[in-house]
């Protein structure tokens, strides 16, 4: 009696989330679908007409959208390589006894919390503006000609400034599995003769893999909409050198008023997102098990 | 003899750690820095820089240029309130989830948490044309709806996995002493469950502080928080890097230190759960 009570008290508290959140889930997503089939401009109200699978067509048969696409996969591998080599390597680092370890720990994940729209603006002009940047007065100081990377190497230095952005993440993350690592474990294979590679190779990796696969899967959620970075530093240019799917959608959607194209670009990114999702969702689904 | 070697390691590992910690941190530091700087001394080299003058200047031009106060308020009104808002949805749904599970208990988790997975991008143009029509655009109210929804998958996860560590034992206990549900909840779920509440509190809040894609799709002026305030500073008149830090400084001062409270909570909240 009391546990069918409980059971109704149970489902209430549950239904407010559960509803919203389906809601949230299937109507503007239903209308993105609905939109993509649609030849729809803004500029144009009241001229819409079914066309099928055209948008998705002529979305995927610009010259835009292959940039876009290899884009957005070399953002999300640069920045990966760059954050989950790096954070291994600090993690490492860090996890060593020294003097002022929670200082130390505090300055390494500082920009983590510094907003997208600040960090891009400060890497765009104060680091990397070719006449009064940082790397140009360095460059300068040298007898080297400034390199402007935004214009020359726009990809690579968003790839820089998200990286700078994620780093603090995978360390804080690898470093947090690192402190759980067994440490009698790790003794008693010293004791045995093993040597600094050995326990590295043959205790240290395989307790982080998971860790590892954790950090990849949850960037790779987030590098995939990458945006305030390149809307504030390059706004995809030149040409489109720095634009990825998000931004790609959001030009031709919001600034191109091309509501049907960008709709099925929108379809595109669900998809690509999703694809990266389920792997994501049996990693975290086999932890609630255990 | 050990103990010289394990203090030279020491030393080294010191050293290294401190380097590369201030690298990491120098470009905030550097914001910090030039905040307090002319125009003009702000733009010339860095060892030149850092021995001009100090000044509060820029401070006041940004006050006194673009009501930086408002956003700053947008901000804490968007953050705060979305995350109250969140919290008051998801707090039952975690506690019925944890407490009373049911056969389709983790099927319902691992389908919250896919909301989270789907691009924003995907829903932009419904999103933005909902705005339009129902006049939100660069409305507090609309945002806050979005920001709670965003943000609700991960509250709801949070909250899940610090109430599941609440031993069951307890309530049985309770129940045995003939707690009603009621005091159940008061007296003796409540305590344990305020420090969970309270790091999902912070956590979210810097979440939706630094939301980027949202905000700046959705606001213009009147509800612009200061994600949108500093992008507007992307095309530039004149000499304004001293400007730019000082604002910058203010925009990201308080979550910089929310942040650093914060930090354990963060990777729970952000794997969720997957790695404690």
């Amino acid at each position: 009696m009391a546990t069918a009570h409980s059971r109704t008290a149970a489902r209430l508290m549950l239904s407010p989330a559960v509803i919203l959140l389906l809601l949230w889930m299937i109507v503007p997503l239903g209308m993105t679908l609905y939109f993509s089939f649609l030849r729809y401009n803004l500029l144009m109200p009241g001229m819409e007409t079914f066309v099928g699978f055209e948008n998705y067509y002529y979305f995927i048969n610009q010259p835009a959208f292959w940039s876009a696409l290899s884009n957005t996969l070399i953002l999300v591998l640069g920045v990966l390589c760059i954050t989950v080599v790096g954070g291994i390597l600090l993690a490492l680092l860090l996890d060593q006894p020294f003097w002022g370890q929670g200082i130390v720990r505090v300055l390494v994940i500082a920009p983590f919390f510094v907003m997208p729209t600040v960090s891009a603006l400060v890497w765009k002009n104060m680091f990397m503006n070719p006449v009064n940047g940082i790397f140009a007065h360095i460059a300068k100081s040298l007898g080297l000609q400034p390199f402007d990377f935004l214009s020359h190497a726009p990809l690579a230095s968003i790839i820089l400034i998200v990286a700078w952005q994620w780093l603090p993440f995978a360390t804080l993350i690898l470093l947090t599995a690192l402190q759980s690592l067994d440490r009698e474990q790790q003794e008693a294979a010293e004791m045995d003769g093993a040597g600094w590679m050995q326990r590295f190779v043959y205790l240290t990796v395989p307790h982080l893999t998971r860790s590892i696969t954790v950090v990849i899967l949850i960037q790779t959620i987030f590098l995939l909409s990458v945006f305030a970075e390149i809307l504030v530093t390059t706004n995809g240019g030149p040409g489109t050198a720095s634009t990825n799917l998000t931004y790609l959608v959001y030009a031709q959607s919001l600034l191109n008023y091309d509501v049907g194209g960008g709709s099925a670009g929108g379809i595109i990114a669900v998809i690509l997102a999703n694809i990266v999702a389920i792997f994501l969702m049996r990693m975290i689904g086999k932890n609630l098990e255990a | 003899m050990a103990r010289k070697a394990s203090n030279t390691r020491k030393a080294v590992v010191t050293i290294a750690a401190w380097s590369i910690g201030f690298l990491i941190f120098f470009p905030i530091l550097w914001i910090i820095i030039l905040g307090f700087k002319s125009e003009g001394d702000a733009i010339k080299t860095p060892l030149q820089v850092l021995f001009s003058d100090w000044t509060l200047q820029s401070y006041h031009d940004v006050q006194a240029r673009s009501n930086y106060g408002r956003h700053f308020w947008n901000s804490v009104i968007l953050s705060v309130g979305s995350t109250v808002i969140a919290l008051a949805i998801a707090i039952p749904a975690a506690w019925s989830m944890a407490f009373v599970p049911g056969r389709r208990t983790k099927d319902l988790l691992m389908w919250m948490l896919s909301t989270k997975m789907m691009p924003a991008v995907g829903v932009l143009v419904p999103m933005y044309l909902l705005f339009r029509d129902f006049g939100l655009l660069d409305s507090r109210i609309g945002l806050v709806g979005v920001l709670t929804l965003i943000n609700l998958p991960i509250v709801v996860w949070m909250l899940y996995t610090y109430f599941k560590e609440i031993p069951g034992e307890i309530l049985e206990a309770a129940r045995m002493d003939g707690a009603s549900l009621k005091s159940e909840i008061l007296y003796v779920l409540t305590p344990m469950a305020v420090p969970g509440i309270a790091s999902t509190m912070l956590l979210n809040i810097i979440l939706a502080w630094n939301e980027a894609f949202w905000t700046l799709q959705l606001t213009t002026s009147q509800a612009a928080p200061l994600t949108q305030f500093i992008a507007s500073y992307s095309s530039p008149e004149g000499l304004f890097y001293a400007k730019l830090s000082a604002a910058s400084t203010m925009a990201i001062a308080p979550i910089l230190i929310l942040g650093w409270f914060s930090q354990k909570q963060l990777v729970r909240g952000l794997t969720f759960g997957a790695v404690k």
